[in-house]
């Protein structure tokens, strides 16, 4: 499934001159309100009629401007989750799920309900009237009405963002399970690192209405030139490891990733399984020696690559660690004081590593804090979940 | 039941109660139409519609009554063509005392409705859409039942005005027993007469009560309605 959308158009002042490819999974159109992400998203879903674009799926034009193409909505096949949910309130929970089938052609109604409703956790609240869910039922609940609509490619536009961090990490693990296991390519507005740190597959960076970057989940997260001055120590290496085994007497799971081995206090979910962590520059010190003595679990022998931006007192270094690159937040002090530059054996000492595993929770490497669930992977430490990290 | 009013006052009662349904009920397609419209719509001549819909609010009731003798009376230009055409009357006929309630009572309907159509948040519509939905069944499926309210209230006013209207039915049909004598006109003719103040009595008693069971009903039917959209 390939989505490919250019768009040109202006409101007043503002411009939105943008293009980018998705090829599934989930796409991320992420940067600051006001850069145009909904703008584009709403072209996408046929919401907003464009100056002039050009979009399709799969070859199949749903604008094409120069050809006088516009489908309207109703005749897209996309699905879209908006960020207040808007169910319809004459309707109950089980007959807002099934509008979009109604309408669906007969080839695509194959989406079965029982397994959305499984999948969302909305199995008890089906004979429900929406005013009397709470917002988190409701988004799970236009989650699966988009869904049952058979859509190719489902778009959503901040699903999290009315939601407090509680209802966020109740939803965060469905759209995981969405993405991973109903395989419609997603299209994902989003201005929070975190989400997108967890979330995407592929990131599309915007910024005034122009894609500044786009790529690989990782490699974009790492850049910190793409962040605004005050959030570069959120720049971060968004690494996918498996976990290799558990320590129970150490109360510690091994998890094997691409830039070397991760140490964290023991996890519930089985061997084998995948987890994404977040490594955050910030998170990250340099030593030119192995480091004796010292309560960080985590030292990954590395190289440095670069040595990130020149303005500011501290720069965002880039180190290679086996397969993988890890960026660290360093001061120019440091970085004259130890020599770093570029190709220098330096060791990366992680003081924290940001994860969410197939459950939920937050674990830091050597300090267990109130809430990591070592015996329930639906443990909720709740709370500040998708940017959450225990710092020793 | 109703033994105790006499054949003339039984017939004006039924009469009454037979040109307010239809007027409400023949209006209603056309009332939700122009709401819409008027709602919604962007169009040229848009301010003159609206006059026009509101027109019989303030026009005296008996210009509303004469023009409409002038444009749908046997030699107007709309009656000539409707009866020649399709046989259809309405000079001194109850059609006509409806035509004239429908009339009078069309700006109290739109507006009802229309008032309804604005609060609908129509970022559901857009939803609505983008399941498949194509702009004709997101009105039977989302606008219609979000506006139901909105359509009650606009029907039991049309009907309770019917009920009452006086002015331009007398004035366009006349005033036959029987034919186009419905309550307000029975009621006038009583008063008209030595000894009618008993018959005008009773007739007025009847109104009050069909009246306030309109409102009733009303009331009800709006508090249900609202209850299954699920209090906005």
């Amino acid at each position: 499934m390939t989505l490919e959308v250019t768009l040109r158009h202006r409101l007043g002042d503002f411009a939105i001159d943008a293009a980018f490819r998705s090829d599934g999974g989930l796409t991320a159109l992420f940067g600051r309100s006001g850069a145009g992400k909904t703008t584009l998203v709403n072209v996408i879903g046929g919401l907003i009629r464009p100056q002039w674009a050009r979009i399709s799926v799969d070859g199949r034009p749903l604008v094409d401007s120069d050809r006088g193409i516009f489908l309207p909505p109703h005749r897209r096949r996309l699905g879209y989750v908006f960020q207040e949910g808007r169910l319809f309130p004459h309707l109950t929970v089980r007959q807002n799920l099934l509008y979009g089938r109604w309408f669906a052609p007969a080839v695509s109604r194959k989406a079965d309900i029982g397994r959305v409703v499984e999948m969302l956790g909305i199995g008890d609240i089906l004979e429900r009237s929406p005013g009397r869910l709470s917002g988190g039922e409701k988004q799970r609940v236009a989650i699966g009405r988009a869904l049952l609509a058979g859509p190719q490619i489902l778009l959503m536009d901040e699903p999290l963002a009315s939601l407090d961090d509680a209802r966020k990490a109740e939803i965060l693990p469905y759209i995981e399970r969405l993405r991973d296991e109903a395989r419609v390519p997603i299209v994902y507005v989003s201005h929070s690192v975190a989400e997108v740190a967890r979330l995407a597959t592929t990131v599309v960076l915007l910024e005034d209405g122009k894609v500044v970057a786009t790529g690989p989940v990782s490699e974009v997260m790492a850049r910190a030139e793409l962040y605004p001055a005050a959030d570069r120590a959120e720049a971060s290496a968004i690494l996918e490891a498996r976990i290799e085994g558990h320590d129970s007497a150490d109360g510690v799971t091994r998890l094997a990733s691409e830039a070397g081995l991760f140490r964290v206090p023991l996890i519930a979910d089985p061997v084998g399984s995948h987890v994404r962590l977040r490594v955050r520059a910030r998170d990250v010190m340099l030593a030119l020696h192995r480091p004796e003595g010292i309560s960080a679990l985590n030292l990954l022998p590395g190289t440095v690559e670069t040595l990130g931006g020149d303005e500011g007192p501290v720069a965002n270094l880039r180190l290679r660690c086996g397969q993988a690159t890890l960026v660290a937040q360093v001061t120019r002090k440091s970085i004259r004081d130890l020599g770093l530059a570029p190709g220098r054996a330096v060791f990366a000492v992680v003081k924290s590593v940001t994860f969410e595993p197939r459950g939920m929770g937050h674990f830091g490497d050597d300090a267990p804090n109130g809430g990591f669930g070592g015996d329930t992977p639906n443990g909720g430490s709740g709370g500040d979940t998708p940017s959450g990290g225990a710092r020793s | 039941m109703l033994d105790f009013l006499t054949d003339q006052e039984l017939t004006a009662v039924k009469l009454s109660l037979r040109v307010a349904f239809w007027a409400m009920a023949a209006s209603l397609p056309f009332g939700v139409f122009v709401a819409m419209l008027l709602a919604r719509g962007r169009f040229w001549g848009k301010s003159l519609l609206n006059g026009l819909v509101h027109l019989p609010l303030i026009l005296p009731p008996v210009v509303t009554g004469y023009l409409l003798l002038l444009l749908f009376g046997r030699r107007g230009p709309i009656g000539e063509f409707l009866d020649t055409n399709f046989g259809i009357v309405f000079a001194f006929r109850w059609t006509g005392a409806a035509l004239a309630c429908a009339v009078m009572g069309f700006p109290l309907l739109v507006r009802a409705i229309r008032l309804s159509i604005e609060a609908v948040d129509r970022r559901l519509e857009e939803a609505a859409g983008t399941l498949g939905a194509n702009p004709g069944w997101i009105f039977l499926t989302v606008t219609l039942p979000l506006i139901l309210p909105g359509i009650i209230a606009g029907m039991i006013l049309a009907f309770a005005k019917a009920m009452g209207e006086f002015g331009a039915t007398i004035t366009f049909v006349s005033n036959i027993p029987g034919e186009t004598q419905t309550l307000p006109s029975a009621i006038y003719t009583f008063t008209q007469v030595p000894g009618g103040d008993a018959g005008a009595l009773r007739l007025t008693a009847i109104s009050v009560v069909v009246s306030l069971g309109a409102l009733i009903a009303s009331e009800i039917l709006a508090r249900r309605v609202s209850r299954r959209i699920g209090a906005l």
